[in-house]
């Protein structure tokens, strides 16, 4: 016991020793980048192995990855950590977060990061949905990092049981008739989506040049009003609440957790983000087949394009000068070709430059990978008008709720298409009343 | 009662100082910071603060889906607190009878409080899936009726409810083993011999005896379901389908943390501390009366 008590004792006198030893020389020697993200699984290892990559070719700045759980938890760490006036200096937000942001007043804008730390970076070689969707008056205030827009998947192994060729579908019309085939073989999920709002109601509406929003979505000045009840919202959700009725169209969800279904071999058509590629691959392994198309379109209405979504890096204020130059050293470095194109290449998410994707096409990944390619063929091949180029509310998240329940109700016939469609926009008008009002 | 004296006189209030330290930071604390945000617009990252008076209480009261999550809760509350206890009670009363074996069973029986809610419902989760889990598999085989309760409000309402009751049913029925065992058999005896059957024993006199049991558990399982099954339902239905399953307090984290909008957050955390207070007051006042110890 005394033998016990001695070697407890000096652990303890070990420790602090060396703790008080240690903890200057490393923060003498490094300074420290925070870096919050919200990245699981896999993604979560890409993260860390680029910030490891980063931290390998300079010894001044040491970025530190760190996990915070969901989108909306990273978010809210970040905030409180703000308000706690102990900031990170990177955080990643999801799309959705973008007006909040940007509203905060607590934001460093990245081109202004850049801008003076004197590093030139060629904004104009990003993506246009990309630039668009987090430009502000041109400039970009946060570092695009991971996109992706919704794309079709479909299980190839339930289409040749189903007698229908190999080949995915076009048009609504046709996933209709091919969803009814597949349901007549027995598919339990015939035709299904992942992200509702995202996928059925906000890419569908920029996808066939519909307004979702006024004030041009939010780029013009703070939405005040949903504009989703029009004419091509009724159809469409028309459309998904005979499908359900029918039996054609299978509802599993909010969020990614209709996923399971696709990956499961249950679908045969599935919309969803295009960065779903990687977990697809390794669900459907020695399992089934799969391919990709680009978003089924409706007919009677213009052509738009297909929207983004994912996260940006956003830097806060209230760090020290010296940190912020390895914040600007850090971007630099995620913002060349090649690790744009490692990223892009591993995740499944968009390449972000032009010259990523060249790079790309250059050493044949698309060749080898033909799926990744999809994305960006739909989104080259849209058109970029102001309803395709993003949408920016104010409290978006709670305006998807909004919208997410109201499918539920339509598509389980509890409400009819405009009535439900209505109400959401009735629910997200008070939303977006109340962020005007704070921000006026 | 016995009165402890102390001969300093300071030392029963450093003995309590570190509870009313903790109650005051980590509920007045917190409680009178809600009272305070309740009446304002709040920005996320707190660069606006705009006095509104009670403009966020309008919206509440305004709100249809509002009133529809209060009596959304009360359903709730009302089915697990009720059915919960009678199931606990049914089962503690057999667990009570004299068999071999008695302590597995109890140590059974006991078992499923030590789970976390959000545990609860990953586990009932992988039951009732309606693509992964094992019962809706198995039913394929029985019926075509899809119990899919993505789409289909009542079947949603009642698996919570059902993964509420079942969370619980250890703590219930450990409560009522041990108000059982404290009934004198010697009052049980003597109604037998005067030709009392079990179930008019059973409402003669356990029943009765067992009141303050009852009512403690009555008190808890009413705040158990309107407070503590946040998990449960953030890991099972996230309030759907439509707002079927979004009982007060997760209608107001949803608004709060997923939607930003503190001020409103707040408001809903007001009256919800006001119901408690009152559901609280009432039950002491007039429920009490009522139980015999």
């Amino acid at each position: 016991m005394r033998a016990l008590r001695q070697g407890c004792a000096g652990i303890v006198t070990l420790v602090v020793t060396l703790s008080v030893v240690a903890a200057p020389a490393t923060s003498w020697a490094k300074t420290e980048i925070q870096f919050w993200h919200a990245m699981t699984a896999v993604l979560g290892e890409r993260v860390k192995e680029i910030a490891a990559k980063f931290n390998a070719t300079q010894n001044e700045y040491e970025v530190k990855a760190v996990h915070k759980g969901s989108y909306p938890e990273t978010l809210n760490a970040a905030i409180a950590a703000y308000r706690a006036k102990q900031p990170p200096h990177i955080v990643q937000v999801f799309e959705v977060g973008t007006q909040t942001m940007l509203s905060s007043g607590a934001v460093f804008p990245v081109y202004q990061l850049m801008k003076d730390h004197g590093i030139a970076i060629d904004w104009n070689d990003l993506i246009a949905p990309v630039k668009s969707y987090y430009s502000t008056g041109g400039n970009l205030y946060s570092m695009a990092f991971n996109s992706s827009t919704p794309v079709l998947f479909y299980n190839k192994d339930l289409f040749k049981k189903a007698g229908l060729p190999d080949k995915p579908p076009a048009t609504w019309d046709e996933v209709e008739a091919m969803a009814k085939k597949l349901q007549a073989a027995g598919a339990k999920c015939p035709s299904g989506s992942a992200w509702p709002s995202w996928v059925l109601v906000e890419n569908m509406h920029a996808l066939h040049d519909q307004p979702f929003a006024d004030h041009g979505n939010g780029f013009d000045g703070l939405a005040t009003a949903l504009k989703v009840n029009g004419p091509f919202g009724v159809k469409m959700l028309e459309l998904l609440a005979r499908g359900a009725k029918e039996g054609w169209f299978s509802y599993n969800g909010r969020l990614n957790k209709a996923e399971a279904m696709m990956g499961g071999g249950e679908c045969g058509i599935f919309l969803t983000s295009s960065a779903y590629m990687g977990n697809l691959t390794r669900a459907s392994e020695g399992k089934f087949t799969w391919g990709t198309g680009p978003l089924p379109r409706m007919s009677g209405f213009p052509q738009g394009n297909s929207i983004i979504g994912g996260a940006t890096l956003w830097v806060l204020k209230g760090a020290k000068p010296a940190e912020y130059k390895g914040v600007a050293q850090f971007f630099k470095y995620l913002a060349s070709t090649e690790n744009q194109a490692w990223w892009a290449g591993v995740t499944g998410y968009l390449p972000l430059t032009n010259a990523a994707v060249k790079a790309m096409e250059a050493s044949g990944h698309f060749q080898k990978n033909p799926n990744q390619r999809t994305a960006i063929v739909q989104m080259n091949s849209g058109k970029t008008t102001p309803n395709s180029q993003g949408i920016r509310l104010g409290n978006f998240n709670s305006v998807r709720d909004a919208i997410e329940e109201q499918i539920e109700n339509i598509l389980s016939g509890k409400k009819t298409a405009k009535q439900g469609l209505d109400d959401a926009v009735a629910k997200s008008n008070e939303i977006l009343k109340e962020f005007a009002a704070l921000y006026k | 009662m016995k009165r402890t004296v102390f001969r300093n006189r300071w030392l029963p209030y450093v003995l309590v100082a570190p509870q009313v330290a903790i109650t005051l930071v980590f509920f007045f604390w917190p409680a009178f910071d809600s009272l305070r945000l309740s009446l304002y617009r709040a920005s996320p990252f707190g660069d606006r603060l705009i006095f509104i008076g009670l403009r966020n209480f309008e919206r509440l009261v305004g709100d249809p889906a509002y009133l529809r999550s209060a009596l959304t809760s009360f359903v709730f509350s009302f089915f697990v607190t009720f059915v919960g206890l009678a199931l606990a009670l049914l089962l503690a009363s057999l667990a009570n009878a004299k068999i071999q074996g008695l302590g597995v069973y109890r140590s059974l029986l006991l078992w499923p409080y030590g789970i976390a809610p959000a545990i609860a419902g990953i586990i009932w989760l992988f039951i009732f899936h309606p693509s992964y889990g094992i019962l809706p598999w198995l039913l394929s085989f029985v019926t075509a009726y899809q119990f899919n309760w993505f789409l289909k409000g009542w079947v949603a309402m009642v698996l919570i409810v059902v993964a509420a009751i079942w969370k619980q049913f250890g703590y219930n029925l450990a409560f009522y083993l041990a108000g059982l065992q404290a009934i004198e058999t010697s009052v049980l005896e003597a109604a037998s011999v005067d030709g009392a059957g079990p179930i008019r024993r059973f409402f003669a006199i356990t029943f009765p005896l067992l009141s303050p049991v009852t009512f403690f558990l009555f008190t808890l399982n009413m705040t158990f379901s309107f407070f503590d099954t946040f998990g449960l339902i953030h890991s099972v239905t996230q309030g759907g389908p439509g707002d079927a399953t979004s009982i007060l307090v997760y209608r107001a984290w949803k608004d709060g943390f997923d939607g930003l909008q503190l001020g409103l957050s707040a408001a809903q955390s007001v009256i919800l501390m006001a119901l408690v207070i009152v559901l609280t007051a009432f039950q002491f006042r007039y429920a009490e009366k009522k139980v015999t110890y």
